[in-house]
């Protein structure tokens, strides 16, 4: 790997040498009757709690997850530490997603699921967005290569920027894509436009047409093509017609 | 990018066996008198190239792209520099519809995602909901539930199996497999009476119980379906075109495969036993007897090996499940969450109101949120669930195994041919429901 984000040496876990594995007691078991509120707390917590002090601001246990609510500012340093610190080896990223509720004086909130294979651990980091502050949270691209696509989905989905990702760009929309943010709740369901509009720039948009200067400084051949050509590929328009 | 050196004993054009019973080899090519030809390459002339890099696309609409992928490849001749993934042909926005759905109304839209293994996402699905509601399920219902997601996994590694074989040139097994699938289908239809968009979990039990007499049909399967494996493996795991196309390709390490977020069969072909099934255990796996399959070199060759092990593992599972399932009721006896029968809520008053209240109103789990992760079978398949107390989740959010196994693809592919684009591009196991969602 080219910038290695794993610095400490980094054992995966081998079939036949996770922790815990050799004991038949120490396997784990499915979870049963498990409780709302309260309940076993990740050790993690603790450690976190230790480690970053005011950081950490709340720790809940919600069926028997526990959630650890960090300062936004402090949330890369956090899920570095999880997953550098040999005690924790959070060495899995399982998922990087928003949430907004549905009422909008709640703060919006970046969670993050993380596992130690090792240790076989789960804990969910959030942190929140109060309204009105810019929608920013900091990219974990540089410790998770697995953040990649997760976090431009959700900058696709929220409008969330994750800073220091290194191509934040849409994903499952076309970069054309004018109505905004759809998982946001102020996003109607059937859209902003108008059935006939959606149609006519879903249509106007071809996006097999329009490949990214990027992608055509590979061949050189975007200089190579006549001038209305040119245009129409730069902005997308539908060749063809 | 990793050097494999490994060895595979590779079967060469055995066309029979010979009089002592030994089989047979044979040239690639013999005149009519049993000679064997060489054949001397015509003489070609090499076309100027220069440096020049050259852009190719694949897709949206390509039968090798397993979907409606777009891969924009940078090439030096014929090698992969670079490549350019992309994708949301198939967007439906299935998050956001979720948000206006009660639970038992979004497990349609589970069916629809990983379409390969609809079975499996409704059985993920009602799993998470009933952490969210704090239910327990019935022990005959955990064990049919068991049931379901073995055979769905089945199913979808039958089905990589086959296309997988198609895009590096081999028909025969593709049958065979299809065949097979063809067998579950059928089961399938005789209990749940869908065959690919099944919808048969509820929040709190399943769609109905096994019909009488369905698991002999099961019995039937597990005990011929193991013999097809081996033919399976007969034909192709030795097969030198086979070993050629798909040895030492999209290799990846096992600190790779878990910093970029593999999963499934990807991330237990390098060298990485996690297996949700084992390491975080739902529905009681943990007391069943099966083992992880783990690759050694991470390679495509070695993700074919594991799935075809775990064809095999999923049915001593199988093979289990009809053991030990109890009897006793599939549903758990709570008419807040369970739809009583319908024969009761046209005769009995409390069973039209809860009937009533659930279908016009919809349970209301408390305030909370759970992470469910199953492993299905690409990977790790997890739903995210949030609730405010109201009957509609206020996110509901899934983590597709393929999408972020397929994230990896630029990774895998950087420095192989462009035909071996096709064969890496397969081993993920992709299905663009889930992917774009």
């Amino acid at each position: 790997m080219s910038n290695d984000p794993g610095k400490p040496t980094f054992t995966p876990v081998i079939a036949g040498s996770a922790i815990a594995s050799g004991d038949p007691a120490g396997l784990p078991v499915t979870r049963k009757n498990v409780a709302h509120r309260g309940g076993d707390v990740n050790p993690s917590a603790g450690a976190l709690k230790e480690a970053f002090g005011a950081a950490v601001r709340r720790v809940d246990v919600v069926w028997g997850e526990t959630t650890v609510y960090v300062d936004m500012a402090r949330a890369h340093d956090v899920i570095q530490w999880l997953h550098d610190d040999a005690s924790q080896r959070y060495d899995y990223l399982s998922d990087v997603t928003a949430v907004e509720f549905r009422d909008l004086e709640q703060p919006i909130e970046v969670v993050w699921h993380l596992r130690s294979l090792p240790y076989r651990r789960f804990i969910r980091i959030k942190a929140q967005i109060e309204r009105g502050q810019k929608l920013e949270a900091p990219s974990v691209w540089d410790i998770y290569r697995g953040a990649d696509w997760l976090e431009r989905e959700c900058y696709d989905m929220f409008g969330l920027r994750f800073v220091g990702h290194p191509d934040l760009r849409r994903l499952l929309m076309w970069e054309q894509y004018k109505e905004g943010y759809p998982l946001r709740k102020d996003f109607p369901a059937r859209g902003r436009f108008s059935r006939s509009e959606q149609l006519r720039q879903a249509l106007a948009a071809n996006p097999e047409a329009r490949y990214s200067k990027e992608e055509l400084s590979i061949a050189d051949a975007f200089e190579d093509l006549p001038d209305d050509m040119k245009r129409r590929l730069g902005t997308g328009e539908r060749v063809g017609e | 990018m990793a050097t494999t050196k490994r060895t595979v004993e590779v079967e060469l054009s055995t066309t029979g066996v010979d009089a002592q019973g030994r089989p047979q080899r044979v040239p690639l090519a013999v005149d009519e008198s049993g000679n064997v030809l060489t054949l001397a390459a015509p003489a070609q002339i090499e076309p100027e190239l220069e440096g020049e890099h050259m852009l190719i696309n694949i897709g949206p609409q390509h039968p090798a792209t397993h979907g409606v992928l777009r891969l924009v490849l940078e090439l030096d001749g014929e090698t992969v520099v670079r490549c350019i993934p992309h994708i949301g042909y198939l967007h439906c926005g299935f998050e956001k519809m979720g948000e206006y759905r009660q639970y038992n109304q979004i497990i349609p839209y589970t069916d629809r995602e990983d379409y390969l293994n609809s079975p499996g996402n409704n059985v993920a699905f009602a799993l998470g909901a009933e952490m969210l509601f704090g239910i327990e399920i019935t022990e005959r219902c955990k064990v049919l539930r068991v049931m379901l997601c073995e055979m769905s996994r089945i199913i979808s590694h039958l089905v990589w199996l086959g296309t997988t074989c198609i895009d590096i040139g081999a028909y025969t097994p593709f049958l065979w497999a299809f065949q097979q699938r063809e067998k579950i289908y059928e089961l399938f239809e005789a209990w749940i009476g869908a065959r690919l968009t099944t919808t048969f979990t509820r929040v709190g039990g399943m769609g109905a119980d096994i019909p009488d007499g369905w698991l002999e049909g099961l019995t039937a399967f597990t005990h011929n379906f193991p013999k097809v494996v081996d033919e399976i493996d007969r034909i192709i795991t030795r097969n030198g075109i086979w070993v050629g196309r798909t040895v030492g390709l999209g290799v990846m390490s096992p600190e790779e495969a878990v910093n970029y977020g593999l999963s499934g069969p990807m991330v237990r072909a390098s060298g990485v036993a996690f297996d949700v099934r084992r390491d975080f255990p739902y529905l009681d796996y943990e007391t069943y007897d099966f083992d992880v399959p783990v690759g050694t070199n991470g390679d495509v060759y070695d993700r074919f090996l594991i799935r075809m092990e775990e064809l095999r593992q999923s049915t001593r599972i199988l093979e289990q499940t009809i053991k030990r399932l109890p009897d006793g009721p599939v549903n758990v006896n709570d008419h807040r969450v369970v739809l009583p029968p319908k024969s009761k809520a046209t005769s009995d008053m409390e069973s039209m109101i809860h009937h009533f209240k659930q279908v016009m109103e919809g349970p209301r789990p408390p305030i909370g949120e759970c992470y469910v992760a199953v492993e299905s079978p690409k990977g790790e398949k997890g739903y995210y669930m949030v609730s405010d107390g109201s009957p509609k989740p206020v996110r509901w959010r899934i983590r597709p195994p393929s999408f972020v196994n397929l994230s990896a693809i630029p990774r895998m592919v950087e420095g192989h041919l462009l035909s071996d684009v096709i064969a890496i591009n397969a081993s993920i196991d992709i299905v663009m429901g889930e992917i774009d969602r």
